[in-house]
């Protein structure tokens, strides 16, 4: 199962990015193997729309879940139409690196 | 100060983002009528799965008068739009979707449940077993801020 995750930098020391559509990077994890990606968000300056741009390009990537601080009003409802969990943690000092401890606990 | 309106659930989204009019006399600067989401919705179960208004309303969330108003209004706009040659666009309101959200007690996380056949059993995050599920009113709380 892959997952995406906004951060605000490149690395695993970085913190959640508070805002989705906007966010710097993202950080995409694979689950079952391991495997990690990082790709800078294209549509970081987007004047609007940036979250459905983006949703659309992580749909494309088969990506399942979606972690980030917060999401627009228009992103929820084309997540729910492509089945994609969302996960809000309104926690700013959390690093990239805790959200993937937790995700590797279960 | 009005009272504050229920939100009204929606089963998803429009197949449609709007209309537009088309032929000679069309007056393409003219400004299009906004359809909110809740009236698309109170339109489609009515006259397009035949259900009647309280069996919508039902669906929608909402009372059995409140559902009809949206419908009037929904019938209006679209026939005024007809009757002017105006465009359509749908969009706006106040609505939810037909997700349920949780709250992790763990972690602190919110997330939704994406099929609703599937019950949920542990937190997507963190794996603990110690969620609940949240009301609407408190949903606003994590969609607005």
């Amino acid at each position: 199962m892959k997952i995406a995750i906004a951060s605000q930098g490149n690395t695993l020391n970085h913190n959640i990015d508070l805002q989705f559509g906007h966010c710097a990077f993202f950080v995409i994890y694979d689950k079952d193997s391991g495997g990690m990606e990082i790709s800078p968000n294209p549509f970081r300056d987007a004047p609007k729309q940036a979250g459905l741009q983006a949703v659309k390009w992580l749909a494309s990537q088969n990506i399942k879940t979606l972690i980030a601080g917060d999401f627009g009003p228009k992103v929820q409802p084309l997540l729910d139409q492509l089945s994609i969990q969302l996960i809000v943690l309104k926690k700013p000092d959390t690093r990239i690196q805790d959200i993937i401890n937790l995700l590797n606990q279960q | 100060m009005p009272r504050i309106k229920t939100p009204r659930k929606l089963s998803g989204l429009p197949a449609i983002k709007g209309f537009r009019p088309y032929g000679p006399d069309i007056d393409k600067q003219a400004t299009a009528i906004v359809l909110h989401f809740e009236e698309y919705e109170a339109f489609k179960l009515c006259d397009y799965e035949g259900l009647n208004h309280s069996a919508a309303a039902r669906l929608m969330q909402v009372s059995r008068p409140t559902f009809t108003r949206i419908y009037a209004s929904a019938r209006n706009k679209i026939a005024q739009a007809f009757a002017e040659g105006l465009a359509i666009e749908v969009e706006g309101g106040t609505v939810y979707f037909d997700s349920n959200w949780f709250q992790c007690n763990f972690c602190g996380c919110y997330f939704n449940q994406i099929d609703p056949a599937q019950p949920v059993e542990t937190c997507p995050l963190c794996g603990k077993k110690h969620f609940q599920q949240m009301e609407v009113a408190e949903l606003a709380n994590i969609q607005t801020n």
